[in-house]
């Protein structure tokens, strides 16, 4: 084989190997799970309450267009958050983040709980207390046999 | 001239209603009976008149009279006679009439019981129901007519107004807009209704707790009375909610029934608070324990009623600002202050006399168990109250919306929920008084140690999520516990002779409230299955397919067939996938999803297309197509495991709170027999 023709082969062989790979890079296209579960953590300022992966008006459609086009960019899944943070605000997110005011949204649930669980931990001690004095006494009569019979009845049912 | 008699008996309900609630009080105040009388009859007067307005709004949505405003919102042509019927409450003006219907409607119910042991109570419960009347119907009067006409200014200008304007024409509209194609789902048919009267039902007992404040009886006696009332409010709370999970699931497109939106939570919370009243108020009966506390339960579920009318009515939701420029939301949230601070101080005023005979035997007895549940449900609460006020009092102060999804809410209710459902295995083996640690443990380890089973299999299945097998052992052990419950009560019969099958039955029918529970036990442990599958296994993914093509989700295969779209003679365009459905490898069935596009209202609905199986629904979603269908279409697809169950479930629930609530005629024997003084005691007898 003459070089020339050889070398011709093996551009034509390189080509082909290369091509499978360029193919490969279109395939990095970002699929459509890979944008919702983006979409899935914000929220559009429009339609309130309704998570961006299953908003079916068509300003969540672009939405959802502008991560696809981020991803293809291969932007992170933080820098595609913090950038409709920035351009709509902190209600896109489906938590706001823990600071300023916000702290609040997550201190006073546990905070309240915490406390009736104190306030019922010590109402609990408080009424533990006249029932050990009573268990010193006599357990009390019944008054009248109505009140015995049916006390009767009740012990036998439980 | 309908629609005129219509408003002028509103008005004449209203005035009635005020009137009752001024004379019921003057007359308990004054101790004069005829008043009470007067007032009485005022009540019961203002059912036929609420009934004669609402008669009146079917009557114009029926005969699709456009010129009356809120006929042209929620009606049009092509919708058929039943869902004009319905359009009664599928808009503001017509549910607040509804709402006050159904208000007038069980205070007369009330008004009509034998009051003779407690006649000092009625004066109060008449002023508790027809404030909360005067005030819905104030609401409809003086802010949102049902019968206001639209007008044609001399400027050219559409009005809104109950009389003509000064120069201005009457418009015969020849269509209105119909109802919002959301809400003609059977689902959504029937939930407002249930919900609505769960809401209204809670009233009563409210007005109860309220009158027994008044008059400074602090038995339990107003408890005994409404025990039934509210376990109706909250059967139909529970039925609400449920069938709203189901419109949410069938309708709104996004793969579940619960996605802890505001107005979802709007109807939780009353349930919550009630739910605990429920299990407290058995306290008080056994142990005379916890009567300040149930007082702050039943004065909160009723302002919780309120506040969830009050959330979904006001607009509030969806801005502060909103909610400042729709008339009655600061009516609304006047009286929710008004009506609470007066309950607050009436129970601060009796808050020494009410401080009953609280002792604990043991910490392990029923009673601290139930003090328990309670915490764990104002816990829940608390996550749900403030998850929905937050928002609201972020745009107040720094003008910043956010947002709580539920990331939000479910690491901080799910630990809550588990504990509950620990309490449900643990409640059934404790007394109450209390047992020792070593005979509690005695009936507990048993069940703990066979349910173990139900994870080990799981996990030998290859689940390794450790907060859902964490979950489903806990399922296992209340089942456990609760079916042993039932096995030991029908053996113990079994063995006097009774068959089994009626051993079971009359157990049952013995004990209503106390088997009732636990049938709704069961149904809670059959609707955590479902709950638990879908929270932590539920899977999904999307593509877009050209015709032929397929999508994989586990072990399904879908391949897209045919899309079609036509117009529907009630104003809907529907275009519809076709999808065959192939589980490994051979095919089961057709999924059809589609949306329909309303052209009245331009709004699109998204209609899931599901195939169902006890295994789980495979759920799927038309999300976009090509104008030119051979293109290619998007679709979603979930897979929700045994997300089924939580309907089954929900069944079951129901079943049970009618067992519960089902009247006891050897009750009202026993009541007829005993002598007056001890009828308590022997009420309890036989209930339990």
């Amino acid at each position: 084989m003459k070089p020339r023709l050889l070398r011709l082969f093996l551009l034509l062989v390189g080509l082909l190997l290369w091509m499978p790979v360029s193919a490969g890079a279109q395939e990095g296209e970002p699929t459509d799970d890979e944008v919702n579960a983006i979409a899935h953590q914000l929220y559009c300022p429009v339609c309130e309450n309704i998570p961006l992966d299953v908003c079916p008006t068509q300003a969540c459609v672009q939405w959802r267009g502008t991560i696809r086009q981020m991803l293809r960019e291969g932007r992170t899944e933080e820098e595609i958050k913090d950038y409709f943070v920035q351009q709509y605000g902190e209600r896109v997110l489906a938590t706001p983040p823990a600071r300023g005011f916000n702290w609040l949204a997550y201190v006073i649930p546990p905070a309240a709980f915490l406390g009736g669980a104190i306030v019922l931990a010590q109402t609990m001690r408080r009424w533990r207390r006249p029932a050990r004095e009573e268990a010193a006494s006599p357990a009390p009569q019944a008054e009248d046999p109505f009140i015995e019979r049916l006390e009767q009845e009740l012990r036998k049912r439980a | 001239m309908v629609a005129n008699v219509g408003y002028f008996s509103l008005v004449l309900a209203f005035v009635v209603a005020l009137y009752g609630a001024g004379a019921a009080a003057y007359g308990a105040r004054r101790r004069k009976p005829a008043f009470v009388e007067s007032a009485r009859h005022a009540l019961l007067l203002t059912w036929p008149l609420v009934s004669v307005a609402a008669l009146t709004i079917i009557v114009l949505l029926v005969r699709g009279e456009y010129e009356i405003a809120y006929v042209a919102s929620v009606t049009s042509n092509a919708m058929p006679p039943y869902l004009r019927i319905t359009a009664l409450w599928g808009g503001q003006a017509g549910s607040l009439v509804f709402w006050s219907w159904l208000m007038s409607a069980f205070a007369s119910a009330v008004g009509l019981r034998k009051w003779s042991r407690d006649r000092d109570l009625l004066p109060w419960v008449i002023v508790a129901t027809m404030v909360t009347l005067s005030f819905f119907l104030s609401l409809v009067i003086f802010f949102e007519n049902p019968f206001a006409r639209l007008w044609l200014s001399p400027e050219g200008q559409q009005l809104t107004a109950l009389f003509r304007p000064a120069g201005a024409s009457p418009i015969f509209p020849s269509d209105g807009q119909g109802l919002n194609p959301l809400l003609r789902h059977p689902g959504m048919i029937i939930h407002p209704p249930m919900l609505y009267l769960g809401f209204v039902s809670f009233v009563i007992p409210f007005a109860f707790a309220i009158g027994a404040l008044v008059t400074g009886r602090t038995d339990d006696r107003w408890i005994r009375i409404t025990r039934r009332w509210t376990l109706v409010a909250w059967l139909f709370l529970s039925l609400g909610l449920i069938l709203g999970g189901r419109w949410a699931y069938d309708v709104l497109g996004w793969g579940g029934y619960w996605g802890w939106d505001p107005v979802e939570i709007a109807a939780f919370m009353p349930w919550l608070s009630g739910t605990a009243f429920l299990h407290s108020v058995m306290i008080q009966e056994k142990r005379r324990m916890l009567k300040q506390w149930n007082m702050v339960l039943i004065i909160l579920t009723y302002a919780l009623v309120i506040f969830g009318t009050f959330l979904t009515r006001s607009g509030v939701l969806s801005s502060v600002h909103a909610f400042a420029q729709s008339a009655i939301g600061p009516m609304f949230f006047g009286f929710i202050g008004l009506t609470f601070v007066i309950s607050v101080s009436l129970l601060i005023h009796r808050w020494d006399a009410l401080k009953g005979e609280n002792q604990l035997q043991s910490m392990l007895s029923r009673e601290s168990l139930f003090l328990l549940n309670n915490l764990l449900f104002m816990g829940i609460l608390v996550v749900c109250f403030w998850g929905v006020i937050f928002p609201l009092l972020s745009e107040l102060f720094t003008g910043q919306k956010v947002t709580l999804g539920p990331q939000f809410y479910e690491p901080a209710t799910g630990p809550l929920f588990a504990a509950l459902l620990l309490l449900m295995g643990v409640a059934p083996l404790s007394a109450w008084g209390g047992r020792s640690w070593r005979v509690l443990g005695r009936a507990i380890w048993l069940p703990t140690l066979l349910s173990l089973a139900v994870p080990v299999v799981l996990l030998l299945q290859g689940v390794a999520l450790w907060p859902a097998l964490l979950g489903y052992w806990l399922v296992g052990f209340v089942a456990l516990v609760t079916l042993y419950e039932f096995w030991r009560g029908a053996m113990a019969r079994h063995r006097r002779g009774e068959n089994l099958p009626l051993a079971l039955w009359r157990l049952a029918g013995r004990n209503r409230r106390r088997y009732g529970g636990y049938v709704i036990h069961l149904g809670v442990v059959v609707m955590a299955i479902g709950i638990i599958g879908i929270e932590f296994f539920q899977t999904e993914t999307q593509g877009t397919l050209a015709q032929g093509e397929q999508l994989t989700l586990g072990r399904y295969v879908m391949t897209y067939d045919t899309l079609a779209q036509w117009d529907e003679p009630d104003g809907r365009n529907i275009t519809r996938a076709v999808i065959s459905v192939y589980q490994d490898g051979r095919r089961v069935g057709e999924l059809h999803p589609r949306r329909d596009y309303y052209y009245a209202s331009q709004q699109p609905m998204t209609i899931p297309g599901v195939r169902a199986t006890l295994e789980g629904d495979l759920y799927m979603l038309l999300v976009g197509w090509e104008p030119i269908a051979t293109e290619g279409a998007t679709f979603k697809v979930y897979q929700n495991p045994v997300v089924n169950f939580v309907w089954f479930g929900g069944l079951v629930f129901i079943l049970g709170t009618l067992v519960a609530a089902w009247p006891e005629r050897e009750a009202e024997y026993a009541l007829a027999t005993a002598p007056a003084r001890r009828r308590d005691a022997a009420a309890e007898g036989a209930a339990e």
